[in-house]
């Protein structure tokens, strides 16, 4: 049987790390402080694929329907009956995948990190944040509550910021963690604002009691929530746009996407941990957790989780093919690969086979993980190496690199769906799901596939062949090395999973309604995606396995275009132009003026009559007992009068 | 014999307390520090016990009754006044009645204890002045100073008076309705002119003890006069209990007349809060702006009882307790800077922080939670009050309530900022604490930043109510 208090430890161990550290990391354990968090959170990882084994093969399944466990519930502040925020811990299907994802892929960067990190100056500060992330990732997946997911939503905003901004003497690096933090919170308004609709119409907070009063059809809940109505759209649907919005902001979708490429000025294992395979995601899996009321109750709002998703998977691919600093690549690649995930969610139903598109999202979330964690590890190893994020200061590191080289490639395949690595049998999953549903977005996926299998091979010739190596960085092998053990034990291990994790029956584990998904496998299905797959990597060898002059000619040809994605289609302008130009201009000032004026003129005159008053008034107060007892009398009398007489 | 001693438990344990101390007085040539040692821990023993061996119940014929909310509000009380014990070391230390002292006091906790449980007029009125009588002896317990003889001279003309409308109300009441019993009263109410206006005079007789204005004027002479340890006695103790005995009174008793007082209570809740704030806004001297400020925290327990609910009893419980840490932890520092320097201004604090910066952050913790900042307990205990006078959809009433908040703001930050901006070439040096005092600051502090964290404290009020 589960107990509730090893699950409870596992959120709770990274948070005793990140106290610990926090408090006396940079007095006691400034060497020390890595092996510690390491050890901590190798605890932790235990913890989780126990629970997760438990949950699955022991206790989860009754009748074979996964079941949504409540092991543990703590009302922690009660607003009125019903009504409360709960520390609870929720077990279901996806929460047990997450809690493996994210202590798997945060052991492997604890480890990394150990000789990524080493020499910095702030290196148990950095451990104890990264402590911190953890658990509020944790908390955030074994939540029970839609106010305590918000609760520990914003705290992994904070962590991540804390940890873009780590280099905090870099400016970029401050304005980068500045605009996550922006974007996100004000994506979060809409989220807050989401949660209170939803509790408004259906009197809970806890995500159980919340999801059946708004699905069954009849409950007078979900009737008053969908006759109420703004601009012809139901209240329910407007809540779930509202939250999605949150979640939109915290995978970076389309269009609040603008945080993420800057946010790679992080520790490059920082980004493979918060900005690839956990946080990101945190918006598909809040779908998730709600997506029986947006499928069976807001289905509109549904709508817009797939084109929304789409968009985002096309527009970031396209950015992705011009960008030159390999971390904004993988992030461009980030994006896209969320928008698969939110699209498959959002041609999804919910129950039986119509339910694939929920699996094979989740199917994806969970290889992309692995694999996009490899590339942002690699990644790192690579500017570890190089020292420098550009690609043009790279080629022919096949060689000095030959761990790297491999697990890259491994990955590479994996994220461009090629047969039989992982990313193959998630992406077709996704395909088959968005083929059986919504035909347009069948073809965004599909071209998308092709764009990614394109972009990730124009990075890895770019990195790996194109021109021989220069001298120096043959010579800085010699004395540098590939970064030791603590660097290629992730690596290897996260190549591993890349290559087998597609193996997995996921539809067994994870389904929409919680019963045994059957996958099926269509022959004549995935031929499209792999050709378009491999006619990518094709061009992409073409292109850039040898140094020539092609792609530039290509790039003049398309100039137009080809500008246009390299700016990131202007999305940064735009929003400069929003913010600066209109609302500092026709908001902020204004707003300004009547604060100054009119708000702080009234308080002032209220602080002025105050002082008035309280002069004139003062001869009250005259240090006379006989005074003092004629007022008494007086007052008495005055206030039996008025009540006898007038104030009835 | 066994129901008598452990339902009037608490009065008792003081009533025996009293007589020791009397025979130390008498017996021994013990030495200030001694006997205040053995003052501190039998209050302490006082204060546990107070958590043990209760039950509830009535006896002769209803006029002492108790419960379990009872028992925790003398708790409250004997908190009260063990910290007072703890936090004053160093006037204690220098006075030459110490016993004296402490036995007005504890006679005045009986009266207080007393009144707590009366079930009827004659009880109440006989607690009421054993509660009023010592205190205006200790409030002359300066005997060098005039101002504090000045200031026992008011409290006892101005008790006296107010007793005689008391008097006059209780009469009234008795020739209306024909009983004196509490229990016997609700029934027997209705409404008519005459039971009116002897209710006002026994709501006087609550206004008086509570300041709340305009029967407030005694309170800012007598507060500033008085040593300070009577001073926070008049204001958190005897406070906190005369308005649980009102609280209850207005709910038990005259609760079918409850829409006259609901109306009379939030009139008086309005100008309570205003003109406390006014003045507090004035003041120089910190005993001064404490006293007028502690008018102004007056007015919103008003708030709070006007909700005629348990939501309403509670939150005035939760919030006495709260305000006996924080306006003690005021005091006691206000106390600890004045009998080593003589300062008593608000000026003088400026640049305390430089030197004092322990004593500094207490009071900060203190004001912050007087002003009813978050995440100090003061912020919950308003909340609740608000809260519970909400219940009534009074809303324009609390939007005075919440405008007024924000004016005590003011004064209130103004003494922080004293302490931690404005530059002073000669700030109070560094001042020494009495260990006891530092304990008892500590277990303020303490109790401002937990009381509001633990919600289940509010919530075991809620239950008790």
């Amino acid at each position: 049987m589960l107990n509730a208090t090893y699950i409870a430890l596992i959120p709770l161990l990274p948070l005793a790390g990140f106290l610990l550290l926090g408090l006396f990391g940079r007095k006691y354990f400034k060497n020390s402080s890595g092996i510690i968090a390491t050890i901590i959170l190798l605890v932790a990882t235990v913890l989780a694929i126990y629970t997760a084994y438990t949950y699955f093969f022991e206790v989860g399944k009754v009748h074979g329907v996964y079941q949504k466990l409540i092991p543990l519930k703590y009302t922690w502040l009660e607003f009125s009956k019903g009504v409360s925020i709960d520390m609870g811990i929720l077990l279901d299907p996806i929460t047990c995948m997450m809690l493996v994802v994210i202590t798997f892929v945060s052991l492997m960067v604890h480890i990394y990190s150990l000789a990524y990190m080493k020499g910095e100056e702030r290196f148990a500060t950095y451990y104890s944040f990264l402590g911190l992330f953890t658990f509020s990732m944790l908390a955030l997946v074994i939540s029970s509550n839609i106010f305590q997911i918000y609760i520990f939503w914003e705290l992994v905003g904070v962590s991540s910021f804390l940890l873009i901004g780590f280099y905090y003497d870099k400016p970029s690096a401050v304005a980068a963690c500045k605009k996550a933090f922006i974007v996100t919170r004000f994506a979060d308004l809409g989220f807050l604002i989401g949660i209170l609709m939803l509790s408004f119409y259906s009197g809970t907070l806890d995500f159980n009691t919340l999801i059946e009063r708004l699905t069954s059809p009849g409950s007078t809940e979900l009737s008053t929530a969908l006759s109420s109505s703004f601009l012809g759209i139901s209240a329910l649907t407007w809540a779930m746009i509202l939250v999605f919005i949150g979640a939109a902001g915290k995978s970076a979708m389309f269009p609040l996407q603008i945080w993420l490429p800057d946010a790679m000025e992080g520790p490059t294992p920082v980004s493979a941990l918060i900005h690839a395979a956990t946080m990101v995601v945190a918006g598909v899996f809040l779908v998730a957790r709600l997506f029986p009321i947006f499928a069976l109750s807001a289905p509109e709002a549904l709508q817009l989780v797939a084109y929304v998703g789409a968009i985002s998977a096309f527009l970031a691919a396209i950015i992705a093919c011009t960008q030159t600093d390999i971390k904004r690549v993988l992030a461009f690649s980030t994006i896209s690969q969320i928008g698969y995930m939110m699209f498959a969610l959002g041609v999804s139903k919910y129950g039986g086979e119509n339910g694939l598109g929920y699996t094979a999202s989740m199917f994806h979330l969970f290889t992309h993980a692995m694999f996009k964690a490899l590339l942002f590890l690699g990644a790192g190893s690579i500017i570890h190496f190089i020292h420098s994020n550009e690609m043009k200061d790279m080629g022919g590191l096949r060689k000095l690199l030959p761990i790297t080289h491999i697990t890259f490639l491994v990955a590479c395949l994996a994220i461009s769906g090629i047969p039989p690595f992982a990313g193959f049998f998630s992406k077709e999953e996704i395909l088959l799901a968005a083929w059986q549903q919504n035909t347009i977005i069948y073809w965004i996926g599909l071209l998308t596939s092709g764009l990614t299998a394109f972009y990730m091979f124009r990075l890895y010739f770019g990195i790996f062949w194109s021109k021989a190596p220069s001298l120096s960085d043959s010579a800085h092998r010699k004395h540098h090395g590939e970064g030791g053990f603590a660097m290629m034990l992730p690596l290897v291990l996260l190549a591993i999973g890349a290559a087998a994790a597609g193996f997995i029956p996921f539809g067994n584990f994870v389904s929409s309604d919680g019963k045994v998904l059957e996958s099926e496998f269509h022959l004549q299905l995935s031929i499209a995606p792999v050709t378009f797959g491999l006619i990518g990597i094709f061009i992409a060898m073409w292109l850039y396995k040898k140094q020539n002059d092609k792609p530039d000619k290509i790039a003049a040809s398309i100039n137009g275009l080809y500008k246009l994605a390299w700016n990131k289609f202007y999305f940064d302008e735009l929003y400069i132009f929003l913010t600066k130009k209109i609302i500092f201009n026709l908001i902020a000032k204004p707003a300004a003026w009547f604060d100054k004026n009119v708000v702080d003129g009234l308080i002032n005159a209220t602080g002025n009559t105050t002082q008035f008053i309280s002069k004139k008034i003062k001869g009250v107060q005259s240090g006379k007992v006989q005074q003092y007892a004629a007022y008494f009398l007086v007052a008495a009398i005055a206030i039996a009068v008025l009540f006898i007489y007038w104030w009835k | 014999m066994n129901e008598f001693v452990t339902l009037m438990k608490s009065e008792l344990v003081i009533t025996v307390i009293i007589f020791l101390l009397l025979f130390i007085k008498l017996g021994s040539g013990m030495k200030n520090g001694m006997l205040l040692l053995v003052i501190q821990n039998l209050l302490l023993l006082n204060l546990v016990i107070g958590f043990f061996f209760n039950a509830e119940g009535n006896l002769f014929d209803g006029m002492f009754h108790t419960t379990a909310l009872i028992a925790f509000q003398k708790s409250i009380l004997n908190l009260g006044v063990y910290l007072i014990s703890l936090l004053f070391a160093g006037w204690y230390m220098k006075s030459e009645h110490l016993a004296e002292f402490f036995i007005l006091l504890l006679s005045a906790l009986l009266g207080l204890d007393l009144l707590i449980s009366s079930g009827n007029f004659l009880i109440f009125f006989l607690s009421l002045e054993l509660a009023t009588i010592p205190l205006a002896a200790m409030a002359n317990f300066d005997l060098e100073k005039k101002i504090s003889s000045e200031a026992a001279m008011k409290m006892i003309l101005s008790s006296a008076f107010s007793s005689g409308i008391l008097l006059f109300g209780i009469s009234l009441v008795y020739g209306a309705t024909g009983t004196i019993s509490f229990a016997a009263l609700p029934v027997l109410l209705d409404g008519s002119p005459l039971q009116i206006m002897a209710f006002v005079f026994l709501i006087t007789a609550f206004a008086f003890k509570l300041s709340i204005v305009p029967f407030h004027l005694w309170t800012a002479d007598v507060y500033e006069g008085s040593p300070i340890a009577t001073t926070s006695f008049l204001s958190v103790i005897s406070k906190g209990a005369i308005a649980f005995v009102f609280v209850s009174v207005l709910y038990k008793a005259f609760q079918p007349m409850h829409e006259v007082w609901h109306n009379m209570v939030m009139m008086l809740s309005i100008i309570t809060m205003i003109i406390g704030n006014l003045f507090a806004l004035r003041q120089q001297n910190i005993k001064r702006f404490l006293a007028f400020s502690s008018i102004a925290q007056v007015g919103f327990i008003l708030v709070g009882i006007t909700g005629n609910s348990i939501d309403g009893i509670s939150s005035v419980v939760y919030f006495i307790l709260i305000y006996v840490f924080s306006n003690l932890a005021a005091f006691g520092v206000a106390a600890a800077i004045s009998s080593q320097t003589g300062k008593e201004k608000i000026d003088d604090y400026k640049g305390l922080y430089k030197t004092n910066p322990w004593l500094s952050w207490v009071m900060a913790l203190a004001l912050f939670s007087l002003a009813g900042i978050p995440p100090t307990a003061g912020f919950f205990g308003k909340l609740f009050l608000l809260t519970a006078g909400a219940a009534n959809d009074n809303y324009g009433f609390i939007l005075i309530a919440a405008l007024n908040l924000i004016v005590s703001l003011y004064y209130y930050l103004r003494v922080i900022r004293s302490i931690f901006m404005d530059k002073n070439e000669q700030p109070v040096e560094k001042i020494n604490i009495h260990p006891s005092t530092k304990f008892a600051l500590i277990i303020c502090a303490a109790g401002i930043i937990l009381v509001g964290l633990m919600s289940w404290i509010y919530d075991y009020i809620h239950t008790l109510g």
